[in-house]
C-alpha cells in the first residue's frame, strides 16, 4: 500500500470500527487459531521430531518441559521459575489442541461458505456459534481419552 | 500507469491474478492438514503410552513415517500462505511487509526441511 499514508482509508486491524457479532468473533478467531497453531503449535511439533531424531536423553528433556510429572516439580528457590515454566507449557499444549480443533471447525465452516451454502442470517449466525463451541467439546474430549487411557 | 489520481492508479493494471491459485492452495493443503493431524492424534491416542521407545517403534515404520513427512509439508505449506495474508494486512510499510515475507520464507522452508529430515533419520535407523 504505497498511498496508505496519503489516502485516509482504513486499514487492518479494523476492530474497533465493526460491531461484534458471533460472525465477526468466528473471523477473527479462525484467523487468531492459525497463527497460533502456526507459531507456536509448529514450533513444538519440530521440538517434538527434532527430540525423537536426537535420541532418549533429547526426549527426556522435551517431556520433561513441555508435560513435567506434577508430583516431581521443585518449588523452592530457582525451581518455582522452572516449575511455573512447566505448568505453563501444560496450558500451551492443551492450548493448541484447542487452536487447532477451533480453526478446522471454522476452516470447515469456510468450505461450506465456499460452495455458497450457509449465508441465510440465521445458519450463518447458528454455525458461527457452534463452531467454536464444538471445538472446545472435541478438545476436551481429545485430553480426556488421552488422560484417561 | 496515471498522473496520480485514483482511476489513474489502477487503469490497465488489473489484479495480480495469483489470488485464485493462492486460495486453491490454501484449501488443497488445509484438507490435507484435517487428514493428517487428525491422523496424528488418533495415532496418539492409540499408541498405549507415549514413551520414547514406544513413538520410535510407530514413528519409524514406513506409513506413518511417510504420513508425518506429509504432515510437516502440508502444514508449513499452509502456515507460509496463512502467515503471509496475516503480515500483508497488519505490516503496511512496504519495506517492512517485504522484510516479513522473506523470513518468514526462509523460517518455514528451514522448518520444513528440519522437520522432514528428523522423520527421515528416525525412518532409516539413524536415531
Ligand atoms: C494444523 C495446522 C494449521 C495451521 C498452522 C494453519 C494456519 C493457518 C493460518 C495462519 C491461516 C491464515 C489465517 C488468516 O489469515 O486469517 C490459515 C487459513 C486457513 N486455514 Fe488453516 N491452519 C492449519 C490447519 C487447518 C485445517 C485443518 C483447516 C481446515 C479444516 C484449515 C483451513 C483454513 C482455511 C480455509 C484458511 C483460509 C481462510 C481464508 O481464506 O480466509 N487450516 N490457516
Amino acid at each position: 500500500m504505497a498511498q496508505a499514508g496519503t489516502s485516509n482509508r482504513p486499514l487492518s486491524p479494523h476492530l474497533q470500527i465493526w460491531r461484534w457479532g458471533p460472525h465477526m468473533a468466528v473471523s477473527i478467531l479462525h484467523r487468531v487459531s492459525g497463527n497460533g497453531l502456526a507459531f507456536v503449535g509448529l514450533a513444538l511439533l519440530l521440538w517434538w521430531l527434532g527430540a525423537l531424531a536426537s535420541g532418549p536423553a533429547a526426549y527426556a528433556t522435551f517431556t520433561g518441559w513441555v508435560w513435567a510429572d506434577l508430583s516431581t516439580l521443585d518449588w523452592s528457590g530457582l525451581g518455582l521459575v522452572t516449575s511455573l515454566i512447566r505448568l505453563a507449557f501444560k496450558v500451551v499444549l492443551v492450548g493448541i489442541t484447542w487452536a487447532f480443533f477451533t480453526h478446522a471447525a471454522s476452516g470447515l465452516r469456510h468450505f461450506v461458505l465456499d460452495i455458497g451454502a450457509g449465508y441465510e442470517l440465521n445458519a450463518n449466525r447458528t454455525w458461527s456459534i457452534l463452531s467454536p463451541v464444538l471445538a472446545v467439546a472435541m478438545t476436551a474430549i481429545f485430553w480426556a481419552l488421552l488422560l484417561l487411557r | 500507469m496515471g498522473n496520480g489520481t485514483s482511476i489513474g492508479r489502477v487503469r490497465g493494471l488489473g489484479s495480480a491474478k495469483t489470488g485464485p491459485h493462492h486460495w486453491l492452495m490454501q484449501r488443497f493443503t488445509a484438507i490435507g492438514n484435517l487428514l493428517l493431524v487428525v491422523w496424528l492424534g488418533v495415532s496418539l491416542l492409540l499408541l498405549p503410552n507415549l514413551h520414547y521407545q514406544t513413538v520410535i517403534e510407530w514413528i519409524s515404520a514406513p506409513v506413518p513415517a511417510t504420513a508425518m513427512a506429509l504432515l510437516v509439508i502440508s502444514t508449513f505449506w499452509h502456515a507460509r500462505m496463512g502467515v503471509g495474508v496475516m503480515m500483508e494486512d497488519y505490516v503496511h510499510e512496504h519495506a517492512n511487509k517485504f522484510a516479513c515475507v522473506a523470513a518468514l520464507n526462509l523460517i518455514t522452508f528451514a522448518g520444513a526441511a528440519f522437520g522432514v529430515f528428523c522423520v527421515v533419520r528416525l525412518a532409516l535407523g539413524g536415531a
